[in-house]
């Protein structure tokens, strides 16, 4: 970590690119060769800047011969996920599989059963419109309130507040999607005696921006602990295409196009990690407002918005309790 | 029958509280500050208040003035009511 002086910035989240890579790589090794005993790493290619770094990170520990990336799009993906997975693949030099899983999805009834939540609240909604959830801005209340977006086939589009049954009747349905893809990345990993690598950076460990056995199920989690600002730190350092870290981040989980902050953090992700790193250093919201470029009041309301997400993280974050410590194992 | 308040706290305990009354609630106890109510809480308390007092809760009303305690719901059902019977919607 750098400091310019006593100063907050963003530089402060700054991290040695070169001796992180190597620590990382370091640990993936060990983890995946000594602890798991597995031959290399099956990583699910989104195109987008977590996923890449993983695999760069991947290769640069195991060597491409011993990571495989899959290609999993789905009705709602965008075309990008696919065409900037197989960009970062081929620079790469990793094999690739690629998985349509729509129709598992389909098998699953996933398609209508989030539409059948939706129309729930707009009655008019049907299999021509496209959707997505977004949460209320920080500045509307203390209670972040989940609403849905649609978008007629004419364009129109209309935001209702969800019901709570409509809302976990949408959030169930869409995390088929996760599921699917994690099921589909443990073939690959049991096909060839691999280990799974998980995607979180650390706003997205942290604050449970992840499906519970779905995108958050994983052997080795080998950007859990890096800020997003780091991760696109180490993505330049590792090569990953100038596209990828250009694009913005998104969910591609839903038909219209979402981004992350709309959908679960409200501010853009540099904020977020200003802010989150701010909270774990101990730091006065008013000693980090002026870099974040929100008021004193806001960072308040983040780091409250901060803690209770990290409540509800806890579940997310759970083992299977048992009722006794299993001491053989 | 009930006074709202008791219905307020009984839907609380029941719901959000999974009905364990050993958990100590009072009157002011906030919600968020406790860390008893979560985003899906918020909307499942939406879906009672409307539901249960025939009230109508706007975006605007989703403030903790109105929704963080047992007494600030109390208070928030009340004058809905008084508002609703005055103005006969």
């Amino acid at each position: 970590m750098r400091e310019e002086g006593n100063r907050f910035s963003a530089d402060s989240l700054k991290l040695d690119a070169a001796a992180e890579v190597e620590r990382i790589s370091a640990s993936i090794r060990d983890g995946v060769f000594t602890q798991l005993r597995r031959k290399g790493l099956v990583i699910g290619l989104s195109g987008g800047i977590d996923s890449s770094t993983v695999a760069a990170l991947a290769v640069h520990a195991l060597g491409a011969d011993r990571v495989i990336g899959i290609f999993m799009p789905e009705s709602d993906s965008s075309d990008d996920s696919l065409r900037l997975g197989q960009l970062l693949a081929k620079k790469l030099g990793i094999r690739t599989f690629k998985e349509d899983i729509s129709g598992i999805l389909k098998g699953a009834e996933c398609y209508r059963r989030r539409d059948e939540a939706i129309k729930e609240v707009v009655p008019k909604y049907h299999a021509g419109y496209k959707s997505k959830l977004v949460l209320s801005s920080l500045d509307s209340s203390e209670f972040r309130i989940s609403y849905v977006v649609v978008q007629s086939p004419e364009g129109v589009q209309t935001k209702v507040r969800l019901t709570a049954d409509a809302f976990l009747a949408l959030v169930a349905a869409t995390n088929f999607k996760q599921r699917t893809r994690k099921m589909m990345e443990y073939y690959y990993a049991d096909r060839h005696l691999y280990a799974v690598a998980g995607t979180p950076n650390r706003l997205e460990y942290d604050q449970g921006f992840f499906v519970k056995n779905g995108d958050g199920a994983a052997d080795v989690k080998p950007i859990a602990h890096l800020y997003k600002i780091q991760v696109y730190q180490l993505a330049a350092y590792l090569g990953v295409p100038d596209e990828i870290l250009m694009r913005p981040p998104t969910t591609d989980t839903y038909s219209l196009e979402q981004s992350q902050e709309e959908f679960y953090f409200s501010l853009p992700y540099d904020k977020m990690d200003m802010c989150l790193f701010g909270k774990n250093h101990g730091l006065a919201p008013s000693d980090i407002a002026p870099a974040v470029g929100l008021s004193d009041q806001q960072v308040v309301r983040v780091y409250k918005d901060i803690d209770a997400k990290r409540q509800a993280a806890r579940y997310l974050h759970a083992s299977p309790l048992l009722v006794e410590k299993v001491s053989e194992m | 029958m009930a006074s709202i308040e008791a219905e307020v706290r009984q839907y609380v305990v029941e719901t959000l509280l999974f009905g364990r009354k050993e958990v100590e609630l009072g009157g002011d106890t906030s919600f968020l500050e406790s860390g008893i109510i979560d985003s899906t809480g918020v909307l499942e308390l939406i879906q009672f208040l409307e539901e249960k007092f025939q009230v109508r809760v706007e975006d605007e009303d989703l403030i903790p003035a109105n929704l963080d305690s047992v007494n600030a719901l109390t208070r928030f059902v009340e004058n809905r009511y008084v508002t609703s019977e005055r103005t006969g919607s």
